[in-house]
């Protein structure tokens, strides 16, 4: 069979299972276009290339496999870049696809030629150029090899316009993929094996650190297994969030520097920490130098570059986790803890009054509150996809998740203007799911075009937009760190009820806690994408906060309210 | 301390930009970094000098695996090892000073490969460290071009460097510090 190197494009995403690619076209990219509609594979026009690698990335988060964005070369890749190197920052599996000029002409400045192979190779897990036909169909069966085996990532691969309008033989390749540097498949060492065992019967105060590795992996099973025989207690990085149910009684919910003041003190104070697929992150850990100094720590790590890497371990566990817990598992016996447990516990209910939700319900409408409503209202099943802020924080801390991946967020990067794309990508992955997206009234403006993508598409996605007039997360800073100068944070913001009308979408604006339920309900109840406006406190903060740098015990805790006012039915 | 890194590498276009790229955006200052052939075709060799602690050499060795390209990684600073330098000198040599010059190549078995009526050009092969002894003879003498092309080393004895199969030597298990 003859073919262009186009046709072989659409040939190979169509054997690996692709469905859907988040694209936008453009002169290099235009013969792989063209061929594009003899190919059962639905396009989604983005509205800006960033978006396109978003919604990839979403919809790799949301459970769809591997997301593919696509691009014309120059000005078109370029507006990747964000989207890679967040989807790299957060393991996620997506291959972009970028056309580029003629090979005669690489590396002469050509119209819109741009060396992105050159820019996107660090933060890309791998990237091709690919300048002959013949190299297309393989090239393109090691980039979804590579994005989704081992810890997975984002690949670029970037064809050369001549390439797309060749033509070759074409016999599909079926064969087992060989790359000889690559190997994915890291197996622990026996020894290391009955060291990690010893430890965990021997201590006292352990605690398990549940990170992304657990759901990419898919080891909440084993995770839960280990937890409850060996009665550990869990602690989740932002984006461990879900892993565990938010209900489980050993679930104490998230670390780091917006972590519960019980979940540092605990990490601070145990004697054995479990890493499971998490990288000790400078915002989980705080100063590593005083970081859980009584701790034994045991790391099941996919990617050897992450052991001793922020923080230094006592066992490591090189492979997949859930693999590794699943071998790790028949060495260990019932343990109790129940002092520990107990300890745990005190700790909580301390911290407890200084919530958010124990203030009197003063008619302001406080973040928390818009929260803590949307998960009740939506029965805590919402797939929820956050955008880069304060909102982000109070959603994790709020929202109370008790399904695996129903919670995607910008973990690593910290992207601005992931939420709406990502939520877009997430729903095409799980169109039964009912996805909402969690933006500032900053990030949103990022990316906000994207509404025109789910107009389009007739998508539903709902987003609710927690608008307090400020880069919020920026002025708690300025206001703890900088005496309250409030450099370039205020932000005034187009009528994002309007907004969302201008696009034939439903907008809603909410100012008051009672109109929460309404405003909920009727979002779930319109057929297409709805826009919620929720008016917020201004200066609220989040807390508690570890300041960047300090030591994790060293948190700003909750100022104490006076008084204890609230409804039982918002505990 | 100083570290010496040899990498097995595939022989394609990009790959030394990958490797001298992942040392600058890990703060790696290489030292010196030769590439050439190996025994087996479509394999080439890096020799990487760093100048870095245990942990950071451990560090940078995880992070070379993290490159697909890159098959097998072997720090020589943790066996006997050849090291090999190669030096041309250039050295001013006019009168009376080309006999003396002549008696230090010989004491130091560095080679002629060129002459002029007003210099001698010299090779000089072996540790790094007898190139500098030679180089810091010859210095009074005038030098008038140099190059050195960075190091290149093997294991001593009967091991050789094959790509690992399957398991990977646990980070933990090497002792560190
Ligand atoms: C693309 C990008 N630019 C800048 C930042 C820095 N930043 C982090 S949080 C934040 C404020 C976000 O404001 P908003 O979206 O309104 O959310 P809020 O914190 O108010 O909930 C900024 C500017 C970022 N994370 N990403
Ligand atoms: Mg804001």
């Amino acid at each position: 069979m003859k073919r262009t190197g186009a046709q072989i494009i659409w040939e190979s995403l169509v054997r690996e299972g692709v469905k859907y690619v988040f694209g936008y076209p453009g002169g290099a990219i235009l013969p792989a276009y063209d061929a594009m509609l003899d190919y059962p594979i639905h396009h989604v026009l983005v509205r800006h290339e960033q978006g396109g690698t978003h919604m990839a990335d979403g919809y790799a988060r949301a459970g769809g496999g591997v997301g593919v964005a696509m691009a014309t070369s120059g000005p078109g890749a370029t507006n990747m870049i964000t989207g890679i190197a967040t989807a790299q920052m957060d393991s996620s599996p997506i291959v972009c696809i970028t056309g580029q000029v003629p090979s005669k002409l690489v590396g002469y400045d050509a119209f819109q030629e741009t060396d992105v192979t050159g820019i996107t190779l660090p933060i890309t897990k791998h990237n091709y150029l690919v300048t002959d036909v013949r190299d297309i169909q393989h090239t393109i069966r090691e980039a979804f090899y590579i994005a989704r085996t081992g810890r997975p990532g984002p690949v670029l691969v970037d064809i050369t316009k001549d390439a797309q309008q060749a033509s070759a033989d074409f016999e599909p390749d079926t064969s087992p993929i060989r790359l000889p540097g690559y190997r994915p498949d890291l197996r622990p060492l026996t020894a290391d094996m009955h060291t990690a065992a010893e430890l965990i019967r021997e201590a006292e105060r352990p605690l398990i650190l549940a990170g992304h590795g657990v759901l990419m992996s898919g080891a909440m099973r084993e995770l839960r297994e280990f937890a409850e025989r060996t009665r550990t207690p869990v602690a989740m990085t932002l984006l461990g969030i879900g892993c565990l149910p938010a209900s489980h009684p050993l679930n104490l919910g998230m670390m780091g520097m917006h972590g519960e003041a019980w979940v540092n003190n605990a990490i601070q104070q145990a004697d054995l920490l479990l890493a499971f697929g998490m990288r000790f992150d400078d915002r989980v850990t705080g100063n590593t130098k005083t970081y859980a100094p009584n701790a034994k720590k045991i790391h099941i790590e996919i990617d050897p570059s992450e052991v001793n890497k922020n923080v230094k371990v006592d066992v490591a566990l090189i492979g997949d986790l859930r693999e590794t817990l699943g071998q790790l598992l028949p060495h260990l016996g019932h343990c109790d803890h129940s002092e520990w447990l107990e300890y745990i516990d005190e700790m909580k209910g301390d911290t407890a009054v200084r919530d958010i939700q124990s203030l009197p319900d003063s008619g302001h409408l406080y973040a928390a509150h818009v929260i803590n409503d949307l998960w009740r209202f939506t029965r805590g099943e919402a797939l929820v996809v956050t955008d880069v802020g304060q909102h982000q924080m109070w959603e994790a801390q709020y929202y109370k998740h008790e399904t695996p991946h129903s919670h995607i967020t910008s973990g690593g990067l910290g992207t601005m203007g992931f939420a709406l794309p990502a939520a877009i990508g997430a729903k095409f992955a799980r169109p039964e799911a009912e996805v909402w997206a969690v933006a500032g009234d900053g990030g949103f403006q990022m990316t906000a075009a994207e509404l025109a993508t789910a107009a389009q598409e007739n998508l539903k996605v709902n987003v609710a937009i927690i608008n307090n007039g400020y880069l919020g997360m920026v002025r708690q800073w300025q206001e703890f760190f900088y005496e309250r100068r409030y450099a370039a944070t205020p932000m005034r913001s187009p009528d994002f009820v309007k907004l969302a009308e201008a696009h034939g979408l439903t907008g809603i604006r909410v100012t008051e806690r009672s109109q929460i339920e309404a405003a909920v309900r009727q979002a779930e109840d319109t057929q297409g994408t709805v826009v919620i406006d929720f008016r917020v406190e201004q200066e609220d903060s989040v807390y508690p906060m570890v300041p960047a740098g300090a030591d994790l015990h060293a948190m700003i805790r909750r100022p104490k309210p006076s008084v204890l006012a609230e409804t039982a039915a918002d505990r | 301390m100083r570290h010496t890194l040899v990498a097995l590498v595939e022989d394609k276009p990009g790959v030394l930009n990958r490797v001298a790229s992942l040392f600058r955006r890990r703060a790696f200052n290489i030292e010196s970094l030769t590439v050439g052939h190996t025994e087996r075709p479509g394999v080439s060799r890096m020799t990487i000098v760093i100048d870095s602690d245990q942990t950071s050499a451990h560090r940078v060795t995880a992070h070379l695996y993290t490159l697909v390209n890159v098959i097998q990684v072997d720090d020589l600073a943790e066996k006997p090892a050849v090291n090999r330098d190669l030096a041309l000198v250039k050295v001013r040599a006019e009168g009376d000073s080309r006999a003396r010059l002549l008696r230090v190549v010989d004491e130091t078995r560095a080679h002629i490969v060129d002459t002029s009526a007003t210099t001698v050009t010299l090779e000089i092969t072996g540790e790094p460290e007898h190139l500098d002894l030679v180089i810091g003879r010859l210095q009074p003498f005038g030098v008038v071009e140099m190059v050195r092309t960075g190091l290149v080393a093997m294991a001593r004895g009967d091991v050789a460097m094959r790509p690992p199969n399957g398991g990977y030597s646990n980070h933990a298990a090497v002792p560190l510090d």
